[in-house]
């Protein structure tokens, strides 16, 4: 209890935290990001800079507020009753919490994928055409067959499921049935694409796939992940962020995360001592 | 998503020593033996409730189909009669009003005659005349009026028996009883024995049950028009309870606020609503279709806007499962690729609910077709004989019918009441199957 007073004490008159990490084009910057669930508060005055075309890694133990931190980057949260967010979050600069911001676009411009694969109940080609066509992206049938061959290629699907793309996507393993996920979101080209623990539902050679996506997709998109894998945090991500409780205990480059990190809660975490 | 209120991880904390214990086999043994003894009582028991179950729904239908069967059929007495041009139109104008007009009872009952040219006391014609169903006179009529060139001629015509010969030939009527315990008297028996001999009684097909409206002669009394006026109910219950409860449950479900006090309030009402008595809404329905807004009584309109009242609430409730069982994950894909909040629905939730939703429906409206009692508040349970040609004439329902037909005295009436029953249990067992192939055919898996 003690070490957790301390913590929070230290997080709360330091949120300087996030200015210390001086990277030249932050792709999204949160600050005071406070959220409640009702009463209850789940976010603390996190404050987290998304450089442009990285992999920033979000992990920490189960509750501590890693995904609904993801949640509040494309405003998911609003679904949720009773949620509330305060804060000030930044897509190249512009807050999205703004009232002028339509969340439909903001979320065509940070896309999601899930735990647990979800392609919709239809054709392995309309999962993919969904987003575009609700969007207005394709102007004629070549030109979205093309969105989808370049999405399911994108995503390394494309080898795979070419001659049948008329089978429905959830007749696909779960590793597929997560790229195909993957696939779906960047047929809407984001710029931003958020992970809630991807790789949890999968075996490890699908997860090695999805790993391998991952490093390919950073070239042009930029990623945040949730994992409870700190070998994956390792392996996928330039940056990582460590929560506990709702707040942000660290975060910076990931090789000083998991080699020498400034905190003892995260070092206890990373070794496995707790979490 | 991860939960915060399960957070709160204490480095360092004691975690108490639990030892493994020994079991003492023999006690473990018998515990062993208890548990499958009662997990073989409880399937006993299960099996049991489910035979009694069909036993009693085999007698049932076997006790309504016995007693039905025999409505389906029809005797007839087939006697030559002459359509004789002085009797039908004596001017020859063809006029189809005069031809309409014409005394065809008294042709039926010439042609009685001569079969029988010794009856000539009043009484005994009387009886004779009885044998033939008034029913005969109406279809004659149909039959010239349609076809004028049959004046002039000799017909051999398939007549209407009246109910109590219908029975007789049937079976229903035992011959071997003392007159005055049976309505085919000892005259009668003979006429009937000598027609018989003849090859003049035949059992036909009857199609009186389901082309006429209802009757007070038995051998005339039809389903069609109870059959017509469910129909027109049964479409205004499909136009108004359908948009109206597919459209409140998915406002409830998708987009009304949650922790609301007012939506709450709403939802423990529509649960509420539906478990009100029907007849309730039947006074409902006295009270605002007919006593404020005017429409007509009996009218098939008001009778369908009364069972809407009472389908709307299994409709919403069944919508609302449909809608809660789609998973929330294939809402969040659809949010999280920046669909509409309208689109979620439309595009995703609503088609994969759509099975659940047709079969709610399906089962609402075949619980309104078999509904009497809202009916009774609002003038549809009467004796009417036309069929209805529209939504606003005076009509009755089939169930309603039925009621009518299991009051009567007569015996022909209870075969038509089971007879009606069974017509019934046939639509409804067809609207439930369609429930069943819908559901099956657009269900989707994931």
């Amino acid at each position: 209890m003690d070490t957790q007073t301390a913590q929070s004490e230290a997080t709360r008159g330091a949120p300087p935290h996030a200015a210390s990490t001086t990277t030249v084009d932050q792709r999204m910057t949160a600050r005071d990001v406070n959220l409640w669930y009702g009463e209850k508060q789940a976010l603390f005055d996190v404050a987290l800079d998304i450089p442009d075309r990285e992999v920033v890694a979000l992990i920490g133990p189960s509750g501590c507020g890693k995904s609904t931190f993801l949640r509040c980057l494309n405003r998911m949260n609003d679904t949720i009753d009773g949620c509330r967010t305060e804060g000030d979050i930044r897509l190249d600069g512009k807050d999205i919490y703004e009232r002028s911001v339509d969340v439909v676009e903001l979320r065509a411009r940070v896309g999601m994928v899930f735990q647990k694969p979800n392609p919709f109940p239809k054709s392995i080609y309309d999962n993919i055409a969904y987003g575009p066509i609700i969007h207005g992206l394709a102007s004629g049938k070549d030109e979205m067959d093309e969105i989808v061959e370049s999405s399911l290629k994108g995503a390394g699907l494309w080898n795979e499921v070419q001659d049948r793309l008329d089978t429905p996507g959830n007749s696909l393993s779960g590793g597929q049935q997560q790229r195909l996920c993957i696939a779906r979101a960047i047929a809407v080209s984001p710029e931003v694409i958020l992970m809630d623990e991807p790789c949890s539902a999968l075996d490890p050679i699908a997860t090695a796939h999805i790993e391998e996506l991952i490093d390919e997709l950073k070239q042009n998109f930029t990623i945040v992940i949730v994992t409870h894998n700190m070998q994956q945090a390792a392996r996928v991500s330039q940056k990582t962020a460590f929560f506990h409780l709702g707040k942000l205990i660290e975060h910076s480059d990931t090789d000083q995360i998991f080699t020498n990190p400034k905190e003892s809660m995260t070092q206890d975490y990373i070794t496995g001592r707790f979490g | 998503m991860t939960d915060i209120a399960q957070s709160g991880v204490v480095i360092g904390a004691p975690t108490p020593t639990i030892k493994p214990r020994r079991l003492d086999p023999a006690a473990m043994a018998a515990r062993t033996k208890k548990r499958y003894a009662a997990e073989r009582r409880f399937e006993l028991m299960g099996l049991l409730a489910v035979l009694t179950a069909l036993g009693l729904l085999a007698i049932l239908l076997f006790t309504i189909v016995a007693q039905g069967y025999s409505a389906f059929w029809q005797t007839t007495i087939r006697l030559p009669v002459q359509l004789d041009q002085n009797e039908i139109d004596p001017d020859g104008t063809a006029d189809p009003a005069v031809i309409a007009r014409a005394d065809y009872s008294g042709l039926i009952n010439d042609a009685l005659y001569k079969m029988f040219p010794d009856v000539e006391e009043r009484r005994a014609k009387r009886t004779l005349r009885g044998l033939i169903s008034n029913g005969a006179a109406i279809d004659l009529m149909h039959r010239v009026t349609a076809n004028p060139d049959l004046i002039g001629g000799t017909l051999e015509l398939d007549l209407l028996a009246s109910d109590d010969v219908d029975q007789f030939v049937k079976g229903y009527i035992d011959r071997s009883r003392p007159e005055g315990d049976r309505r085919v008297k000892d005259q009668e028996l003979v006429w009937l024995d000598q027609l018989d001999g003849e090859g003049r009684i035949e059992t036909v097909f009857n199609s009186w049950l389901f082309t006429n409206g209802d009757s007070r002669e038995p051998e005339m009394a039809g389903i069609w028009g109870a059959a017509v006026g469910s129909f027109y109910m049964m479409l205004v219950v499909l136009l108004l309870s359908v948009p109206l409860g597919v459209g409140a449950a998915l406002y409830l479900e998708e987009f009304a606020p949650k922790n609301n006090r007012w939506v709450d309030i709403i939802e423990v009402n529509i649960n509420n609503l539906a478990a009100v008595p029907s007849i309730v809404f039947g006074l409902l329905g006295l009270a605002v279709f007919l006593g404020v807004m005017g429409l007509p009584r009996s009218a098939p309109l008001v009778g369908g806007l009364t069972l809407t009242l009472m389908t709307l609430p299994t409709i919403v409730v069944a919508t609302r499962a449909a809608l809660r069982a789609v998973p929330p994950s294939i809402r969040e894909g659809a949010l999280g690729i920046g669909a509409s909040k309208i689109q979620v629905v439309a595009h995703h939730v609503l088609p994969l609910a759509l099975p659940g939703i047709l079969t709610g429906t399906i089962i609402g409206l075949a619980q309104a077709l078999g509904e009497t009692a809202p009916l009774l508040m609002i003038g549809m349970v009467a004796f009417i004989v036309d069929i209805p040609s529209g939504p606003l004439d005076a009509a009755t329902a089939l169930p309603v019918q039925i009621f009518l037909w299991a009051d009567s005295p007569e015996r022909a009436f209870t075969e038509r009441s089971a007879a009606a029953i069974m017509v019934l249990l046939g639509f409804l067992i067809v609207m439930n199957t369609l429930a069943v192939i819908l559901r099956q055919r657009f269900q989707i898996k994931w």
